[in-house]
């Protein structure tokens, strides 16, 4: 089935079977490697990424349903060649260990400053609770988010 | 992993979709949000010849008030629920669970309507159902034969059915939609006076509950019952609507002693099994207090403390 998935800006084609997953389809046919494969079963977020924005788990979505959508993965989340808020915190405030989770993190956390330009630490919690770290390394995740959220702002009201 | 093969329709409009319903209703599934099935299909436990994505099909999406009732149409997400205003003010019950189903991320493509057609039965959507006394609109294009049991036997039914929850819900994974309809929103009646929440006991976010125990009561001017609707998660072969725990509340003033009561009716209606998340007298006891605490809670949304 012919599909074309919109990725960071640059629209892929290919002729696939509709049981090809989404997350294949990014990693596969458009070659981003970016968006990692984590339990295959809907619970661990690290194949998440955003569709026209609101972020989903590209392992439980067929490619086909992404036919004339817009995809946004970690590689598109830099700006003019420059990291972005979320990227610059989660370095600055080491919201790293291993890095698995990290580009899921990072896309779940710019979808939830875009709605809530100042949230909690509950917030950040809540929101980030459909993905997991296997360090455990929160902490600096939430903080990461946080900055980020800051910075934001701080650039909106400049 | 990867799913069986299968056919992959998306229909533009419910006319298409109802169309190929009608001709090959047999091997279908409904792809809606997908945040059940597609699991399934991956561990294939289910493998669908055909799968009809309804995600394209225009004016399916909408939570609003018709005819006194609030309607979930079929394609409105978990996550439109928790932002909902409509829901906000209408249903206190909706409200408090929906922050409550599966994790942030499955709830963006999730929708209401698909968790009660799958019927798993430790979803949570169904036994908010079953407290609301909610029905469900199911539509064919041709209709559907259907036995009633007690009446003349085969009858046949228009095109639109609505089905009380009740009779909507078979069994686990098991529901009366027949293979060529499609259900197309839930539909819970507005109250005056009421409130309602959500109690879910869960190991981690994403979790089927331990204990899910979900209240709505209605009061009427002299602060008695009027109305009662009490089902449970997680702890019976599928969602337990407790009927005699309803009974006891109707025309009694709310007490703490009274909630203590039907904390109990609903403990020993209820037949948990002992699991990895916790043995079947822990969870018992959880339905107890679950429902003590759900029924104080749901009172004082209702008696305007807590909107």
């Amino acid at each position: 089935m012919n599909t074309t998935v919109t990725i960071n800006g640059a629209a892929y084609s290919a002729d696939v079977e509709p049981r090809l997953l989404l997350v294949d389809f990014i990693r596969g046919n458009a070659g981003l490697t970016g968006t990692h494969i984590g339990c295959d079963t809907t619970s661990c977020g690290v194949c998440t990424v955003l569709l026209d924005g609101t972020p989903v788990k590209s392992c439980t979505m067929f490619a086909v349903q992404a036919n004339g959508r817009s995809i946004t993965t970690v590689e598109g989340l830099k700006q003019n060649g420059q990291l972005s808020a979320m990227q610059e915190a989660f370095r600055e405030h080491h919201g790293l260990q291993c890095g698995f989770c990290t580009p899921a993190m990072m896309l779940v956390g710019t979808a939830l400053i875009e709605e809530n330009p100042d949230p909690s630490e509950d917030d950040v919690r809540w929101g980030i609770s459909g993905n997991l770290c296997r360090c455990t390394g929160y902490m600096n995740i939430v903080k990461a988010i946080q900055a980020a959220a800051e910075a934001t702002r701080e650039g909106a009201s400049e | 992993m990867y799913p069986a093969g299968f056919d992959y329709l998306a229909p533009q409009s419910l006319d298409e979709a109802l169309g190929i319903l009608a001709e090959r209703g047999d091997e279908v599934k409904i792809l809606a949000g997908g945040q059940s099935l597609i699991p399934m299909m991956k561990l294939r436990f289910a493998r669908p010849g055909t799968l009809v994505d309804i995600n394209g099909i225009p004016g399916l999406d909408t939570i609003d008030i018709q005819n006194g009732h609030v309607r979930v149409q079929a394609l409105a997400r978990h996550a439109d629920v928790v932002r909902s205003e409509v829901i906000k003010q209408e249903n206190d019950l909706m409200a408090g669970a929906a922050p409550w189903v599966a994790d942030p991320i499955v709830r963006n493509l999730g929708t209401v309507c698909g968790s009660l057609a799958h019927h798993d039965p430790e979803g949570d959507w169904a036994s908010v159902m079953l407290a609301l006394d909610a029905e469900v609109v199911a539509v064919s294009k041709e209709g559907v034969a259907h036995f009633h049991p007690g009446a003349d036997g085969e009858q046949h039914i228009g095109g639109t059915r609505v089905i009380p929850i009740q009779e909507f819900l078979v069994d686990m994974f098991t529901t009366s939609l027949h293979p060529t309809e499609l259900l197309t929103e839930v539909r819970v009646p507005r109250y005056e006076r009421g409130g309602g929440n959500y109690q879910k006991l869960e190991r981690k976010v994403g979790d089927y509950a331990t204990v899910g125990v979900a209240t709505h009561i209605e009061l009427g001017d002299d602060d008695r019952i009027t109305k009662a609707g009490i089902a449970l998660t997680s702890v019976y072969a599928h969602n337990l609507k407790v009927k005699e725990a309803e009974q006891a509340l109707v025309g009694n003033a709310p007490s703490e002693e009274l909630f203590a009561e039907v904390g109990r009716i609903a403990a020993s209606a209820c037949d948990p099994a002992s699991d990895n998340r916790g043995s079947a007298d822990y969870k018992r006891h959880m339905v107890g207090l679950f429902t003590e605490r759900s029924l104080a809670e749901s009172v004082k949304i209702a008696q305007g403390g807590q909107s």
